[in-house]
């Protein structure tokens, strides 16, 4: 028995029943207000939260999403190659490890690496818990708040909470079809040289980019990559999706044209084999990686030393290659089911990317088309996508959206694309009945168009970033 | 009592509903109650029936549950329910029909038009537009006739903001509104039915803290907001304002308790009537909980008392 305090209230029934002290008492809201720190205060609003917990519900076909398919991942190789560990590792697989990473890990991530062309030593790599682990690293150890990040114009959505949770001023640099406008970009570091502010790192996702799925053209991999010798500024190269190509020829990684002295380079399994297993990797000049090193070790520790001895079984006793393969075929026929659903379903009005790889499709609607509240209409029709403005920093995006199609059945993505193509032609017939002009016809009455996934020149709204992607500046 | 939380929902407010029922839960069970906690679904009256509770606390927010068809079903099972039944539930959510019947029975709200989606399409409103542009003086609040929270609430600063700002209004309804803008302070007036019937609590205002005129979206989020409660108001100004929340709960007709939010103009500082939500959240950060508790009424006392009334509301 406890002595009770008083009680605070009157209690139903006759019944003494006690209310310690309210742990989350109303009054509280101004107590703990005066405790965060102010970098929770730029955090993303409730609204759009909200709107995205409901993308979650099963009946949704979620185009929101950026997951790998796992099903295609053989369930007895799991289990086999589980047990395997188990039964000879059981000790060191439950085991804290080395917060570098176990040697038996570095194998395979150089195996990895060098199948996109790079040469790296196992001293080089630091293993991290995911690639996002990478981001967040290399923010703590970089960033003080105010200093400047450039990213792309859209940027990865699940950077934009780490830079601002290490407050970071982003500076976004537009994209084309062959990535971030190199010439913006040097008139922003220009800008921000008049300013007196010198960025400390560009952070870039240069194949198949999440979330516009563009691809940076090696002429501007090698313009980024000598901005950055000759300001000796740090690049941030994010690329989980490189071998995840369905068309054209493979580009060297800025970390492979820089000769490893400026590019800090983030790699992930959770692409090529799985995200459950929280496993990325970064490769980086040797002072900064020892700064990395310290602030893992202050984060976690280590990385799951399970997954680690996992992955070492896998690339000694599977073809990780043939899987990649296999990956890449089903995520080929899913994008061109969706680049042909959006042609035949989205109104002319709206452009999209044509990605040569990756997960990602970026559309881009008539500006007048708000995606934030155009989600919120697609889900009664249960169906969901990315708002654009999750991909801004500076409240930009409006009108866009991220679709995925890696993670989503060849029959949901086409039902899925026709459902949000019929919400969007519904709100442009009456944004043109309210305006007078004349009820916007839908692409979908009219003869199939030769070039489906081309741009449309009518779509050029002013004030346009990523889409058209006409120009081919830089 | 067996006490069913409903909460959840696939409306646009569901984490919100599952923040508020997981305290309320919580609540109940310190009380000494048996709680039973239901995530709506289409298993609704199926669960229901084989869990037979006492009483139904609705938890919900928004469309589903805030708007009269979950009380509706509730009364068909014979389960009592807490807060206001479905007629008021029906008024509150649709914020046009809620301020026709303020202006009908004299209570000041901002001037408004409102159409249906139907009468862009078939009766040619738009050609009205001008009109109301002119009546209504920029900028223009536009909103959805019956979304719960901030999504879809647009300012149109020029008419040829106005279209835009109408059609995201139309993601979430078939019903909008375009309505005066009210430059001033934002109260929230909650009422709490009491031994002697409806009660005005002590008045919240919200103070943005960025000094972003038009950011809705950081109404109620910590940190970004400031919360005062008891709002610093000469007191015929607050007598005033309760006055007419007690008014406004009674001309919409809502039982337990509900929250009504009103703008103090700064220019002529009259008082005005935007909406009222008949369940308004019960979080930890919300403003209801936040009343009672400067009223003197622990969270675990406002549960309390909101189950009793919904049990003294029951046919016997």
């Amino acid at each position: 028995m406890t002595i009770d305090e008083t009680p605070r209230g009157p209690a139903p029934g006759g019944e003494t029943t006690s209310m310690p002290p309210s742990r989350s008492g109303a009054r509280d809201i101004e107590r703990y207000a005066g405790l965060f720190a102010r970098r929770t205060q730029v955090m993303k609003s409730s609204a759009m939260r909200d709107l995205m917990a409901v993308t979650a519900r099963p009946e949704v076909i979620s185009l929101a999403g950026g997951l790998p398919d796992t099903s295609t991942f053989p369930a007895e190789d799991f289990s086999a190659l589980m047990a395997r560990v188990g039964a000879d590792d059981a000790a060191r697989a439950l085991q804290y490890g080395p917060t570098e990473g176990l040697d038996e890990v570095k194998g395979p991530i150089m195996e990895v690496m060098a199948a996109e062309g790079m040469e790296v030593e196992p001293d080089d790599l630091l293993v991290t818990t995911g690639g996002q682990q990478v981001i967040d690293l290399v923010c703590k150890t970089l960033i003080d708040p105010g200093d400047v990040v450039i990213a792309e114009a859209p940027t990865y959505p699940g950077a934009a909470p780490v830079f601002v949770s290490y407050q970071a001023d982003v500076v976004q640099i537009e994209m084309d079809e062959a990535g971030m406008r190199i010439d913006v970009l040097e008139q922003e570091l220009e800008r921000l040289d008049r300013e007196g502010r010198a960025p400390k790192f560009i952070y870039t996702v240069p194949s198949f980019q999440n979330p516009a799925g563009v691809t940076l053209s090696l002429e501007r991999r090698r313009r980024l990559v000598e901005i950055a010798h000759r300001r000796e500024l740090l690049v941030l190269e994010d690329n989980p999706y490189g071998m995840l190509r369905y068309e054209g020829e493979p580009l060297p990684t800025l970390y492979t044209l820089d000769g490893a002295e400026f590019v800090i380079y983030l790699g992930t399994f959770s692409k090529i084999l799985s995200p459950g297993l929280r496993l990325g990797w970064c490769a980086a000049p040797r002072p900064v990686l020892d700064k990395l090193n310290l602030g893992k070790g202050a984060a976690d520790l280590c990385s799951s030393p399970l997954s680690q001895l996992f992955v070492r079984r896998y690339f000694d006793e599977r073809d990780w290659l043939a899987y990649v393969g296999k990956l890449t075929g089903v995520y080929r026929r899913r994008r061109d089911i969706m680049l042909e659903a959006l042609a035949e379903h989205f109104p002319r009005e709206a452009t999209w990317t044509r990605p040569q790889g990756g997960l990602f499709i970026w559309a881009k609607l008539p500006d007048f088309i708000d995606t934030t509240d155009l989600l919120a209409r697609a889900l009664r029709d249960h169906v969901a996508f990315v708002p654009g403005r999750a991909a801004y920093l500076d409240g930009r995006g409006g009108t866009e959206m991220r679709l995925n199609f890696s993670g989503v059945s060849d029959d949901a993505i086409r039902e899925g694309v026709r459902r949000i193509g019929e919400v969007i032609r519904e709100q442009l017939a009456l944004y043109g009945r309210l305006t007078g002009a004349e009820p916007a016809a839908s692409r979908a009455s009219e003869p199939a168009r030769e070039a489906p996934a081309s741009p449309a020149p009518a779509a050029e709204a002013p004030g346009s970033q990523v889409l058209p992607l006409r120009r081919k500046a830089g | 009592m067996k006490v069913a939380v409903l909460k959840g929902g696939d409306s646009l407010e569901r984490q919100v509903s599952l923040r508020s029922g997981a305290r309320v839960e919580d609540a109940l069970d310190r009380l000494g109650h048996e709680v039973v906690a239901v995530d709506v679904g289409p298993d609704l009256v199926d669960r229901l029936g084989a869990e037979r509770p006492d009483v139904a606390f609705v938890a919900l927010h928004g469309r589903g549950g805030e708007d009269g068809t979950v009380q509706e079903l509730l009364e068909l099972l014979g389960i009592p329910y807490t807060a206001s039944g479905p007629s008021a539930c029906m008024r509150c959510m649709d914020k046009v029909v809620a301020k026709h019947a303020l202006r009908d029975a004299g209570v000041p709200t901002p001037d408004f038009y409102a159409f249906s989606q139907a009468a862009f399409e078939e009766l040619g409103a738009a050609r009205a537009l001008p009109a109301i542009e002119e009546r209504l003086d920029f900028p223009i609040v536009v909103k959805p006739a019956g979304q719960g929270s901030a999504l879809g609430i647009k300012f149109a600063a020029t008419a040829d903001d106005v279209p835009g700002a109408i059609v995201a209004a139309f993601s979430y309804d078939t019903k909008v509104l375009l309505e005066r803008h009210v430059a001033g302070r934002d109260l929230a007036v909650s009422v709490l039915e009491g031994p002697d019937g409806p009660e005005a609590l002590p008045i919240v205002e919200a103070v943005p803290q960025d000094e972003s005129f038009y950011d809705f979206e950081s109404r109620y989020e910590i940190g970004r907001t400031r919360f005062i409660c008891p709002a610093d108001l000469p007191d015929a100004v607050a007598e005033r304002a309760r006055e007419l929340a007690l008014e406004s709960y009674r001309v919409l007709g809502c039982y337990g308790f509900a929250r009504v939010d009103l703008m103090l103009d700064s220019a002529s500082g009259e008082l005005t009537v935007l909406e009222a939500n008949v369940i308004p959240g019960l979080t930890d950060t919300s403003l209801l909980p936040l009343a009672a508790e400067a009223a003197g009424i622990g969270f675990g006392a406002l549960i309390a008392r909101v189950l009793e009334l919904a049990v003294a509301r029951a046919p016997a």
